[in-house]
């Protein structure tokens, strides 16, 4: 733990908070349900959950990271028993909700029953965003390490890697960070990059010859 | 069908239900234009899937100087073929070789190269999937199917910022002869994943 709000409060509670989307690495799942081929949808519900979180989101003007941080505040036991399209469906009723499109109420009362919506937002609007960073700290070949800490609210680094060592293989392009876009309307743009991690430096029975490349924005990392 | 021959609906199940709830509510309010549902369901079911990363691959395979483009920078020499737009913006490529297979995922959503290889498909965005492939590469692709030589160096890309991938399979052998628009028939979006080779 480095840095940000506190862990916890006087009262013993944990404010972080990792969500249960955050799932590479979890152990205990079984097999992939695969198939060669399957339909675009597997019943029109879900042409039209995915259609409706796309008014809903321009409707809003939710940017990438609040419309997947509406995901991610499901219900841990929700999010693992529905599928994709269930989730879309509760991140579009969730943001018409929290931006006055709808009521809780009004959507109860339509469908009949239950309506779950995900919960709250914990992490603070951020207000102050911090300065943009145009140029790349890092380049390929460079050792990195990944910062050690649990967001409140959204991020897309993955809890896998935190606090782990890779190298850089490549420098992109520079891109809003999801951290402070999905928390108000501040905005902070930041150098992404990709890190390749040896799978024996994520894993103790991590396998020689396997590497796990993830893409990381600036502000996730720090010099070994 | 019934026995008396009239057909009955049946009965909407809790997820349609709340479905249709939030869909009259828009509408009422004018938030969901009419037929804005049927236009953004045609265009993925019809117009962009798997087959623009077919044409892609094959261009790949017949023309070395294509290929130099599209290792070097994906997203302008998708874009040569026609192909890009949302979740295709920053395309990245990477090649499958004798020695080296690469395999795509999204740990903490279900990011996909929608221009390329259209919609993800169920399995790639349940849980099992995106927990286990940067765990076990090599165990799970084995499981669904593709047993690699034991010294195969394995790249897994976790598509976790705002890079997408596509697979580069390695062209089959015995298809010298082949056409590229016979090609494409041959790249399947598994190859394109990489939980196949071809």
């Amino acid at each position: 733990m480095t840095d940000g709000p506190a862990a916890g409060g006087a009262d013993g509670k944990v404010v972080r908070v990792d969500s249960i989307h955050d799932l590479g690495g979890m152990q205990g799942f079984g097999a992939v349900a695969h198939a060669p081929a399957e339909p675009v949808f597997h019943h029109r519900w879900e042409a039209a959950a995915r259609a409706l979180l796309m008014a809903v989101a321009g409707a809003v003007q939710a940017s990438g990271g609040e419309f997947r941080h509406s995901i991610e505040r499901m219900d841990p036991g929700h999010y693992l028993t529905s599928g994709y399209y269930e989730h879309w469906l509760t991140a579009a009723a969730t943001l018409a909700v929290e931006h006055g499109l709808v009521t809780s109420d009004e959507l109860e009362a339509r469908a009949g029953g239950r309506f779950p919506l995900s919960g709250p937002v914990l992490a603070p609007p951020v207000t102050d965003p911090g300065p943009d960073v145009s140029t790349p700290r890092f380049a390929a070949g460079d050792r990195v390490r990944v910062r050690d800490w649990h967001s409140p609210g959204h991020t897309r680094c993955p809890r896998y890697v935190r606090g782990r060592t890779g190298t850089v293989v490549r420098v992109d392009g520079i891109h809003s960070v999801p951290d402070v876009e999905a928390h108000g309307a501040a905005r902070r743009h930041e150098p992404t990059y990709s890190v390749r991690f040896d799978a024996t430096d994520l894993w103790q029975d991590g396998q020689r010859g396997v590497s796990v490349h993830v893409d990381l924005w600036d502000s996730y990392l720090e010099a070994p | 069908m019934s026995e008396d021959g009239h057909h009955h609906p049946a009965p909407l199940s809790p997820v349609e239900r709340r479905v249709a709830a939030l869909q009259a509510l828009l509408t009422e309010r004018g938030l969901l234009p009419e037929g804005f549902i049927e236009e953004t369901t045609r265009r993925y079911e019809s117009e962009i899937g798997p087959l623009n990363g077919a044409k892609v691959v094959a261009r790949a395979w017949t023309d070395p100087d294509y290929k130099r483009r599209l290792l070097a920078d994906g997203t302008p020499a998708i874009a040569e073929l026609g192909f890009g737009g949302a979740e295709g913006e920053h395309m990245v490529v990477v090649e499958n070789t004798a020695a080296v297979h690469n395999v795509i995922v999204c740990t903490l959503c279900s990011c996909y190269p929608w221009p390329v290889l259209g919609l993800p498909p169920a399995w790639y965005k349940d849980p099992p999937y995106r927990a286990r492939m940067v765990r076990e590469p090599r165990a799970l692709l084995a499981e669904m199917g593709c047993e690699l030589p034991a010294g195969t160096e394995i790249r897994v890309w976790d598509s976790s910022a705002e890079v997408r991938y596509l697979v580069l399979p390695q062209r089959p052998p015995g298809t010298e002869g082949m056409a590229e628009a016979e090609l494409a028939g041959l790249v399947t979006r598994d190859s394109m994943i990489g939980v196949a080779r071809l």
